[in-house]
């Protein structure tokens, strides 16, 4: 299977509204599939013409619908592996603001690569990553937990990726089809 | 001993297929592109390969009734009236396949005496023509042309019916033009159908790969036209399963029952499993469909455009994944250039004749396969053309 197809693929099925009627932007699947993909390609695929690929990607970004372009990749085939952590982390809501002001700090942090507020039985998850265990516990002892608002923290490190940002790791060989079929 | 003097004359008779032909020079070659394949690129969809997989598990490992599973057949009732406004009844009007091939093969044996004739439409499916002389039919074929993108009209099927015409085979959306029919021509064909007493045959085997939001139509839809039609359909191509090889016809009950008493001792019945994984495809694909007809969509966008852009005209077809572009601008026949284009540029394309004489001046170009391949194989083609152009 080719590259751009199963990033399509798996780009559909993650965000499946994206494919059905109306588009929010012809562009955006295309774009989620494959980012690197030139502007004349584009243009063909989407049936648009190269200014129009042009300006449309412009708008999705001036309007912060693309917030960037990142590559996906097999933490396990990277010389230095980094440590990556997952932690569970519980908030005192503020009396305004709620939680966000507590996440927003949360976030800032470089050392965390994303952020959400949970349902269930804590309130932020926090992705981390760092060069050593040592790092990463150190980031989580001194900086994390001792931020005002900040109850408790469970922290797990992550062992082996499977799939990566909807990419499986373990790529499935290509069907296998005869060179010329009726 | 020779054994060839015994073979049957109508089958010593089958010219070899030139897909085949065209095959075996493919494989002999390195680092080829085809554009030549007739199936998915895609696996099939997670979910289908787990409920067959779940069916070995449970032991499902028998025999299934003759007419396929119950379960599978009352699915495919639902989607048949739900996707083309057709109702079957699932006990006693549909029969689960060997893919669409047998259910073709069962509704010809079924319907053909010898010498009867059978029409179709031409450029057409590769297997038409020898399995209307396997069941000892007559194939006429009526040509369809560039100007109508492929479309069979109604005022060139009239030139061929005769009073020996018994059945119409039809395949639309088509490979290998990827055409597909307006409804106001299936009418006017369905009248003919009705004047001449004809059955059709329709086999709509592409027909979710249907694009620019066009929506498929059956001729099996039309009134009236239910009680003459065998509607033919798979899971092949919308659910990537070409190798589970299931497929179904629906017909009038007493045409059913005789298509049933060909597959009972021939076939038995389909592949347990392969009913399974596609009472699965039926209860939960159709978002598999639709990202699959959503890729094949920018793919056709891609591969029209380069066609047209290098001096290769080609309409923009709604459905299948096939386009079917004119090379005679080259001067060379089909089969010259699509030699050529293999040799010089290691791209395969299938020469239009390979699917009836009137596919001359034209090649058919697969777009079942990634779009990055589609790039590099268009990038030759227009240098291959540039050298070429007369």
């Amino acid at each position: 299977m080719s590259t751009m197809h199963s990033l399509f693929w798996l780009a559909a099925q993650r965000f499946p509204a994206d494919f059905s009627t109306p588009f929010m932007d012809k562009i955006l699947p295309l774009l989620r599939n494959n980012a690197r993909a030139s502007v004349s390609d584009l243009a063909k695929s989407a049936n648009l013409t190269e200014h129009e690929v042009i300006a449309r990607i412009a708008k999705l970004e001036a309007d912060g619908v693309v917030l960037g372009y990142q590559a996906v990749v097999d933490p396990q085939k990277v010389a230095k592996e980094r440590v990556t952590a997952l932690i569970e982390v519980k908030l005192t809501p503020e009396r305004e603001g709620g939680f966000d002001k507590t996440a927003e700090r949360v976030a800032r942090f470089p050392e965390v690569l994303s952020c959400y507020l949970m349902s269930g039985g804590y309130d932020l998850h926090v992705v981390v990553e760092g060069a050593t265990l040592h790092e990463v516990a150190g980031f989580v002892s001194e900086k994390l937990s001792t931020l005002k608002g900040v109850i408790s923290t469970v922290t797990h490190f992550r062992l082996k990726a499977y799939k990566e940002n909807g990419v499986e790791l373990r790529r499935e060989v290509g069907p296998q089809r005869l060179a010329v079929a009726p | 001993m020779t054994i060839s003097k015994h073979i049957a004359n109508h089958i010593r008779d089958i010219p070899r297929s030139g897909i085949r032909d065209f095959f075996e020079i493919v494989q002999s070659m390195k680092d080829v592109i085809s554009l030549g394949i007739g199936e998915p690129d895609f696996h099939t969809p997670w979910r289908i390969r787990e409920a067959a997989i779940y069916s070995l598990e449970r032991g499902h490992t028998g025999y299934t009734s003759n007419l396929g599973l119950p379960r599978l057949r009352e699915c495919i009732a639902e989607y048949v009236a739900k996707h083309f406004a057709v109702k079957y009844d699932a006990k006693t009007e549909i029969i689960v396949t060997v893919g669409v091939s047998e259910a073709l093969d069962l509704a010809l044996r079924a319907l053909v005496n010898p010498g009867d004739e059978v029409l179709y439409h031409e450029p057409c499916y590769v297997s038409y023509s020898p399995s209307v002389v396997m069941a000892h039919g007559v194939p006429v074929a009526v040509p369809t042309h560039p100007a109508d993108n492929f479309r069979m009209t109604a005022e060139e099927l009239a030139k061929h019916i005769t009073p020996k015409s018994k059945v119409l085979m039809m395949n639309f959306p088509c490979n290998p033009t990827g055409a597909t029919q307006t409804r106001e021509e299936l009418e006017k064909i369905a009248k003919l159908c009705v004047a001449h007493d004809l059955i059709v045959l329709t086999d709509e085997i592409y027909s979710e790969l249907t694009y620019d939001g066009a929506s498929h139509f059956s001729i099996a839809a039309l009134p009236g036209m239910k009680d003459r039609c065998v509607f033919l359909h798979g899971f092949s191509k919308a659910f990537a399963m070409t190798g589970f090889r299931i497929g179904y016809a629906c017909a009038p009950a007493a045409l059913t029952e005789a298509m049933m008493k060909v597959h009972q001792y021939a076939i038995l019945c389909a592949n347990t499993m392969a009913q399974d994984a596609a009472i699965e495809a039926l209860e939960s694909g159709e978002n598999d469909v639709q990202m699959m007809r959503k890729e094949y969509e920018a793919r056709r966008n891609y591969i029209v455009r380069s066609l047209n852009d290098m001096g290769l005209p080609c309409f923009k077809p709604l459905g299948a994944f096939y386009v079917f572009p004119d090379i005679r601008s080259t001067g060379m026949t089909s089969r010259e250039f699509s030699l050529g284009l293999l040799e010089k540029k290691q791209v395969a394309c299938v020469p239009g004749p390979a699917f009836g004489v009137s596919g001359e001046g034209h090649i058919r170009c697969s777009y079942a396969t990634g779009l990055d391949k589609i790039k590099i194989a268009m990038e030759r083609m227009a240098e291959f053309v540039a050298e070429n152009r007369k």
